[in-house]
């Protein structure tokens, strides 16, 4: 058994409103690729809003910004839902739904002890650290990961 | 410029001047994921059994080709039940260029660049009128061989395996690249392959972004719309 799950947060800065036509491609594929990730070998838990199965209503950077935030087993599981499978198309198109949104860093993983679940002011640190640090141990991408912590969790 | 990793590509790549074995690693390659034993090897290149041998274990001195054994299924008689030495493709990449140049560590930055500043839409179109381009009048299409959408990628590295209709590319030509910038490359490599078919004429087949662990994210179907 992993001692530790894959933390995965992602922000994206919408080009138009979510009930915007040119948003409609995005809204579509929401529902279909949150059922695919629930069911992904490795998924573990993800965000939502209260009372609804998506995270689209929680803005913590702007009201512009949308973020997605879930756990994993492995970064190989992770990997395999981003990556190796219907998703992938998804990503592909997201300039027709997402502007580029300054920030340095989009994406940001980091290790937790299992059994905890991260917060999104958590994240929004570990964002920001990955920024002004650049990848390590506590802030990482897929381009340059770290292991899992192998000796006992520290909470960092 | 001759650290030992440098040497190390330039003796793989060297392995590979001599046109039967350079014959030999080509099948194996085309064959992946799938392993190839030394019988199959000598039967597509029409040579025996030993001399195969003999250029598939000097691929493998020369880190191209990794070995395994296995027993395969199927065999009868003696010697059936003895395991069979079998060839993968070795995972990684060689390149050597003199004088030197560092052609992936451009291509990383520029992907990075795209990313970051949101220009896939444009990585898009140039790679459409690029692939457009490299495809007229060449193989697969009306002009060029009979091969059909097979061919035409074939001559663009792709490895493409049919299967009804419906073409799975064994090779990434973008491979590690694509590793750490999925939908920036795989979304190039999309519009590059639409490219290509427009190019070539190929109308009754289409690209799609259909990925999958071990091989190229585009594969190509075959339409309802058969035109001649």
């Amino acid at each position: 058994m992993t001692a530790s799950h894959l933390a995965q947060f992602n922000v994206a800065r919408l080009r138009a409103p979510l009930d915007h036509p040119s948003s409609a491609g995005f809204m579509a594929g929401m529902d279909p690729m949150n059922d695919l990730a629930d069911r992904s070998p490795g998924f573990v838990w993800r965000l939502t809003e209260d009372g609804k199965d998506n995270a689209t209503g929680i803005r913590p950077i702007a009201p512009d910004v949308i973020i997605t935030l879930s756990l994993w087993e492995s970064l190989e599981a992770l990997r395999a839902y981003a990556y190796h499978s219907e998703h992938l198309d998804y990503l592909r198109r997201r300039r027709e739904w997402f502007l580029p949104h300054g920030l340095p860093a989009a994406l940001v993983l980091w290790w937790v002890p299992v059994g905890l679940t991260p917060t999104v002011d958590e994240a929004l640190e570990r964002l920001d650290l990955l920024g002004t640090a650049g990848p390590t141990p506590r802030a990482f991408t897929f381009r340059q990961p770290f292991p899992a912590p192998t000796g006992p969790a520290v909470l960092a | 410029m001759s650290t030992s990793d440098d040497l190390g590509d330039l003796r793989a790549v060297a392995a590979l001047s001599d046109d039967v074995r350079r014959a030999a690693y080509q099948a194996v390659a085309t064959a992946a994921p799938d392993p190839v034993g030394r019988d199959e090897v000598a039967a597509a290149l029409g040579v025996g059994r030993t001399l195969a041998a003999f250029h598939l274990d000097k691929l493998v001195d020369a880190g191209l080709l990794e070995a395994s054994y296995a027993r395969r299924s199927g065999r009868t008689g003696p010697g059936a039940g003895r395991p069979a030495k079998l060839y993968r493709a070795a995972a990684e990449e060689r390149a050597v260029s003199v004088p030197p140049r560092a052609y992936r560590s451009a291509a990383a930055l520029l992907a990075e660049a795209v990313e970051r500043s949101g220009a896939e839409a444009v990585l898009h179109e140039v790679s459409y009128e690029h692939g457009r381009r490299a495809g007229t009048g060449g193989p697969g299409g009306p002009g060029g061989g009979m091969g059909g959408p097979g061919e035409l990628l074939a001559a663009h590295g792709y490895h493409p395996v049919a299967s009804g209709g419906r073409i799975e590319l064994r090779n990434c030509p973008f491979h590690r690249l694509a590793a750490e910038f999925p939908p920036v490359v795989c979304g190039m490599n999309l519009a590059l392959v639409e490219g290509l078919l427009a190019g070539a004429g190929v109308d009754d087949w289409a690209a799609r972004m259909d990925a999958a662990p071990g091989r190229c994210c585009v594969t190509v179907q075959q339409t309802k719309n058969k035109s001649d």
